[in-house]
């Protein structure tokens, strides 16, 4: 499992932040996260990898704002349509991950817990660390590190 | 526990640094015991803290160390090579063995019985001659400061503690009666202050045994003897002890208030069998780590330092922001406040970057230590001098040119020094040189690494890089010696027969170019077969903050760093200036050469549309001495920036050297010219500027541009293009005639007009319309009358041109036919009625003849100039003379002449330079004289540039109202 625990060893509940990405629901470990603004001005960068939207500024840093629409292989958002952000860190360095929508922080047990199901596309099996039982939804836990490391695929040559 | 090994290993590591240069210059001078009074103390002090601590290997170590160098100290062990390695080598495991401890918190266990072994066998060793230097230890004036452990005053106790010392001294002072005499009828008070000054002031490092005699006289009127100050530093250094401050300070405190004197008398010891610190005067050869003077300091966690950097830099955002919205609302209250603020900024801003300043002999400490390993692994000999250890630079970029410096150094030793024998033979020195030096320099440190060895040899280098395939033979046929030496940056280089383990697996000296430009600095080389190598490298001294031009494309704004930003040019057709396509690659027709395009539009895949709009922005910009244009959509203004690094996802896009936020808040990329450079090579047709300079330049022969004529007599001459200023049609009509010349009514005024046979024209010329070459002097015309123009071209200035006749310089094969290439001067004169030339001669006009009349003085024995060059001065109003050698220059300056401006072609190699500068040594009264050089001959030089030659000399002879930049001159 590569969920953090908020306090070392088996813990009973797991916190993710709750967002919506087209029709699906994921989830990000609370730990993580360093904030969440909502629609905010996005400056692109020209030749940067598809899922690169661009970068913004959070308060005088420079935060890279990936689109996780294009990084899990969906259809681009429309123009008109909102998102947010949600600041996570990773290597010294700010990410800011865009979804469509961002829930409440939930607090799941680990009986909610499964492994990534087999048919789930691959593209998405390999960004996911596992799947979270709720009351009518299934959330599929991401790992933000795998989701942050851009394949070799993805980096212009 | 963990504070106080986190107190020894900082302490301890700093410490083994200076030892391995000391002991290297003791190695070199073994003669002089002082050198080893430091290393002994330190190692002694290692071996005492970790007996303390429980460290029993370390201390195991530096009690064998300590043994070998108390035999040095007393003479009785012989100081051997051998010895002086063990020592080192002990060093090595020191310290390895104290990072290890940082790292871990525990001593590495590991077997050291063979190297304690050599060293007990090197200390038997016994020395052959005599014990050194005298057994009273003999105190000596110090320019050193405190040692390694921590700073001399706070062992002392500081300024409290020697106040407390000096007046328990005082009331000493009346058992003493030469004391009682000297200094019984002074104020004690007094006495207390000046005494405590000296004392902490010799502490501090800032004032040695002078400023302490000086106190005391400033109290008694007379200079003290030896002997007064002797008696009084014994009484505070008794009083100190009796404070329980370590004898060990005591004696260091004394030894810096002592003066040194050969007659000094020996003071009895006071202090209990330690190691003395005798501080030596330093030596002839600057000490490699001679330590700046020590003021006070403080120990500060880089991270501190960084976060304060960062934290500054967004200060320095935040103002810019409120700099912008004032700029709106120019009245507001704000605006008075915010400019003090800027200010603060500005200091606040300089003053961090300040703190993160360290001299760079960090980057050098270990190089003493290196050479001697390297020339002893090579049998060579090789002498390390340092200067300017003391020039500070920025922490980050001292970190990143310590390889680069290493593995110059390393190169130089392995492959730059001979042998000595090669090296007797070739008549130098057995002992090698490699000098390093440093120096601040507007803006910028310059960092010079120089060797006198072999020097790079252009023919080998040439080879090896074919072999490599780095170039094509034809390439490497028309490069000149100096540019194939720049081969060895190529990636994959490497002229070592051999790869050795030193140097020479063929990845050096570009990664050392890459490093070094990574910080926005430049490496240079020059060297002489033969001679030896010198590599000069450039780093600026800001690095976070630097001034960018911001410019639009599509709607999105860039920054461009304003350092490689040469003009900017519009294009349109209002201008006048187009952009031109050559096999589908934009160029621009700037002055005369042709600029290769690329649009940053294209470039970033903003747009397909190729085709630039009506009115563009090109900004033009030279990376080394390739230059290239950016079209670009605006351009708004100049900022200062703080540069952000790139986002690691986005490294490898070569375009981008960073990001920044601009004062509203945006976002923005760094563009990188060197990155966007690349992209115009790829891809495209590939007119660089350098192919497009090779088609008319062959090497060492200048061309210019010729207008053909047909001449009433049926011949075909030619005029140097430059010097016809217009060309007229006239009727034979309008011919009239005055004075016995022929006239024309031209603007106004009566020109006079010549035939091609440089006399009037015959009143029985034929009627019709004929072209007419005008030339323009100052605010008068001349006309030459010929029957056809035939065409302009391009040849070359062949350097044999032999005049055929008055009016004549000389024939031209153009077009496969001859041509007289005429001389306008010649025709200038007749047509004015001038009888004298204006060339060739010595002005009589004074100097001071109106601010127009400048004298030029030009040294150049090619028809360039007198053809060209000459011509193309007078015409701008200038008082031109030429002199074809320096000798002739000579002589014009002992005729008394003397000139504004002297133009001369200074990179002439060979003997003309020897006689250029024996010639102008001798000119004692043209030492004020402004030199400007001509870069002719030079191959791949762009051609005959008039505009750029006259802004030179304009600029040159008044800078403030240059209006170009000299950048680019030729």
């Amino acid at each position: 499992m590569a969920l953090e625990h908020s306090d070392g060893g088996a813990a009973e509940v797991e916190g993710l932040v709750s967002i919506r990405i087209g029709a699906q629901t994921f989830g990000v470990p609370v730990m993580r996260v360093q904030d969440v603004i909502s629609r905010t001005e996005i400056n692109i960068i020209p030749l940067a990898p598809p899922e690169i939207a661009g970068s913004l500024n959070l308060r005088g840093r420079i935060v890279t704002a990936v689109d996780l629409r294009i990084r899990l292989a969906m259809p681009a958002r429309p123009a008109d349509r909102g998102f947010m952000c949600v600041i996570v860190e990773r290597l010294g360095e700010l990410y800011a991950l865009l979804v469509d929508d961002v829930g409440d922080v939930l607090w799941l047990p680990n009986s909610a817990y499964e492994p990534t199901p087999v048919t789930v596309a691959a593209s998405w099996r390999g960004l996911c660390s596992g799947l979270y039982r709720l009351d009518g939804d299934l959330l599929l836990a991401l790992d933000v590190d795998k989701v942050l490391t851009l394949g070799a695929s993805a980096l212009a040559a | 526990m963990d504070d106080l090994i986190q107190d020894f290993v900082a302490e301890t590591l700093e410490g083994l640094e200076a030892l391995d240069s000391e002991l290297v210059r003791f190695e070199q001078a073994p003669e002089n015991p002082q050198l080893l009074g430091e290393v002994f103390r330190l190692i002694h002090t290692i071996k005492g803290t970790c007996g303390f601590i429980g460290l029993v290997r370390l201390q195991g170590l530096a009690h064998a160390a300590e043994t070998v160098l108390g035999g040095f100290r007393d003479a009785s062990v012989a100081v051997t090579a051998e010895a002086v390695s063990a020592v080192l080598e002990t060093v090595d495991v020191i310290r390895s063995l104290v990072e290890g401890l940082a790292r871990d918190g525990v001593e590495l266990v590991g077997d050291d019985t063979a190297l304690v072994g050599r060293l007990e066998m090197a200390s038997r060793v016994s020395a052959v001659k005599e014990p050194m230097s005298a057994p009273a230890p003999v105190y000596e004036t110090t320019t050193g400061p405190a040692p390694a452990a921590g700073p001399l005053l706070a062992r002392l106790g500081g300024e409290a503690s020697l106040d407390a010392a000096c007046e328990m001294a005082i009331g000493r002072f009346g058992a003493s009666p030469a004391l009682a005499e000297a200094l019984g009828g002074v104020n004690p008070d007094r006495l207390q202050a000046s005494l405590r000054d000296g004392l902490c002031a010799a502490a501090r490092g800032f004032g040695g045994a002078d400023h302490f005699a000086g106190q005391i006289r400033g109290l008694t009127g007379d200079m003290p003897t030896p002997a007064l100050i002797a008696a009084v530093s014994d009484l505070v250094g008794e009083s100190l002890v009796a404070l329980d401050i370590a004898p060990t300070d005591v004696d260091a405190l004394m030894a810096l208030v002592m003066p040194g004197t050969s007659g000094a008398a020996p003071i009895p010891a006071s202090a209990p069998a330690l190691a003395r610190l005798e501080i030596a005067p330093t030596p002839a050869r600057p000490a490699p780590t001679a330590e700046p003077v020590a003021a006070q300091t403080i120990r500060v966690s880089v991270e501190a330092l960084e976060n304060t950097m960062t934290v500054v830099s967004e200060l320095v955002l935040i103002r810019n922001q409120l700099l912008q919205l004032v700029r709106l609302d120019p009245e507001s209250a704000f605006a008075g406040p915010l400019s003090r603020l800027n200010q603060v900024t500005s200091e606040l801003q300089e003053g961090v970057m300040t703190t993160r300043m360290q001299p760079i002999n960090g980057a050098w400490a270990k190089l003493p230590r290196l050479v001697r390993d390297l020339a002893n692994d090579l049998g060579k000999k090789i002498d390390l001098t340092l200067r300017g250890q003391d020039t500070e630079l920025d922490r980050q970029v001292l970190e990143l040119i310590k390889d680069p410096l290493t593995h110059m150094v390393r190169n130089a030793a392995d492959h730059g020094i001979e042998g000595p024998a090669e090296r007797l033979t070739a008549g130098k020195p057995e002992t090698g040189r490699i000098s390093l030096s440093a120096r601040h320099e507007g803006g910028a440190i310059v960092i010079e690494m120089s060797d006198d060895g072999r020097g790079l040899s252009a023919s080998k280098i040439r080879t090896k890089a074919i072999s490599c395939g780095l170039v094509t033979e034809a390439q490497a046929e028309t490069m000149s010696d100096a540019e194939a030496r720049q081969l060895v940056f190529l990636p994959g280089f490497s002229t070592a027969a051999e790869v050795t383990a030193v140097s020479g697996r063929g990845v050096g000296m570009d990664v050392v170019r890459t490093n070094i430009e990574k910080i926005g600095g430049v490496v240079e080389l020059t060297s002489v077969e033969g001679a030896g190598t010198r590599f000069t490298i450039h780093i600026p001294l800001t690095l976070a903050i630097i001034s960018a031009l911001i410019v639009e494309c599509h709607g999105e704004r860039f920054a461009m760093p304003q350092s490689s930003v040469v003009e900017l040019v519009s294009a349109s057709d209002a201008s006048g200036r187009t952009i031109e396509y050559i096999n589908g690659a934009a160029v621009l027709r700037l002055r005369d050469r042709l600029l290769p395009l690329v649009s940053l539009e294209t470039l970033l895949g903003l747009s397909a549309n190729d085709t630039p709009r009506e009115e563009t922005c090109i900004v033009v910009a030279s990376v080394g001495a390739f230059s290239f244009g950016v079209i670009v959509d605006r351009v708004f203004d100049t900022e200062e920036i703080v540069v952000k690094p790139v986002a690691s996802v986005l490294r490898n896009l070569k375009i981008y050297s960073g990001a920044t936020i601009l004062g509203d808040g945006a976002v923005i990329m760094i563009l990188d010219f060197k990155g966007m450079s690349l992209e115009t090579g790829s891809g495209r047709s590939g007119v660089s500027i350098e192919e497009e300079s090779d088609i008319p330049t062959q090497v060492g022969v200048a061309r210019a541009d010729v207008l053909l004529f047909r001449a009433a007599d049926d011949t075909f001459k030619g005029a140097p293009l430059g010097e016809v200023s217009r060309i007229e049609e006239v009727d034979s009509s309008q011919i009239e005639w005055v004075d016995g010349r022929s006239v024309v009514q031209y603007r106004g005024q009566l020109m006079p007009v010549v035939g091609a046979d440089g006399n009037a024209i015959a009143r029985s010329v034929p009627g019709g319309l004929r072209p007419l070459l005008v030339f323009v002097r100052d605010d008068r015309s001349a006309g030459l009358l010929v029957d056809e123009i035939i065409d302009i071209v391009q040849c070359a200035m062949v350097s044999d041109l032999t005049p055929s006749g008055p009016g004549s310089l000389g024939s031209l094969i153009i077009a496969e036919r001859a041509t007289e290439l005429i001389d306008v001067d010649y025709y200038w004169r007749r047509a004015i009625g001038t009888e004298e030339p204006t060339v060739l001669r010595p002005s009589d006009r004074a100097a001071s003849d109106g601010p127009r009349h400048r004298r030029l003085l030009v040294v150049d024995a090619s028809p360039f100039s007198q053809v060209l060059l000459a011509p193309l001065l007078a015409q701008a109003g200038y008082d031109v003379s030429v002199a074809e050698d320096p000798e002739a220059a000579l002589r014009l300056h002992d005729a008394g002449e003397r000139f504004d401006l002297i133009m001369a072609d200074t990179l002439m190699n060979g003997p003309d330079t020897k006689r250029f500068v024996t010639a102008f040594q001798q000119a004692a009264n043209w030492g004020g004289t402004p030199l400007l050089s001509l870069a002719m001959h030079k191959p791949g030089a762009a051609p005959f540039n008039a505009t750029t030659i006259l802004d030179a000399v304009s600029g040159t002879l008044e800078p403030e109202t240059a209006a170009f930049d000299l950048r680019g001159a030729a």
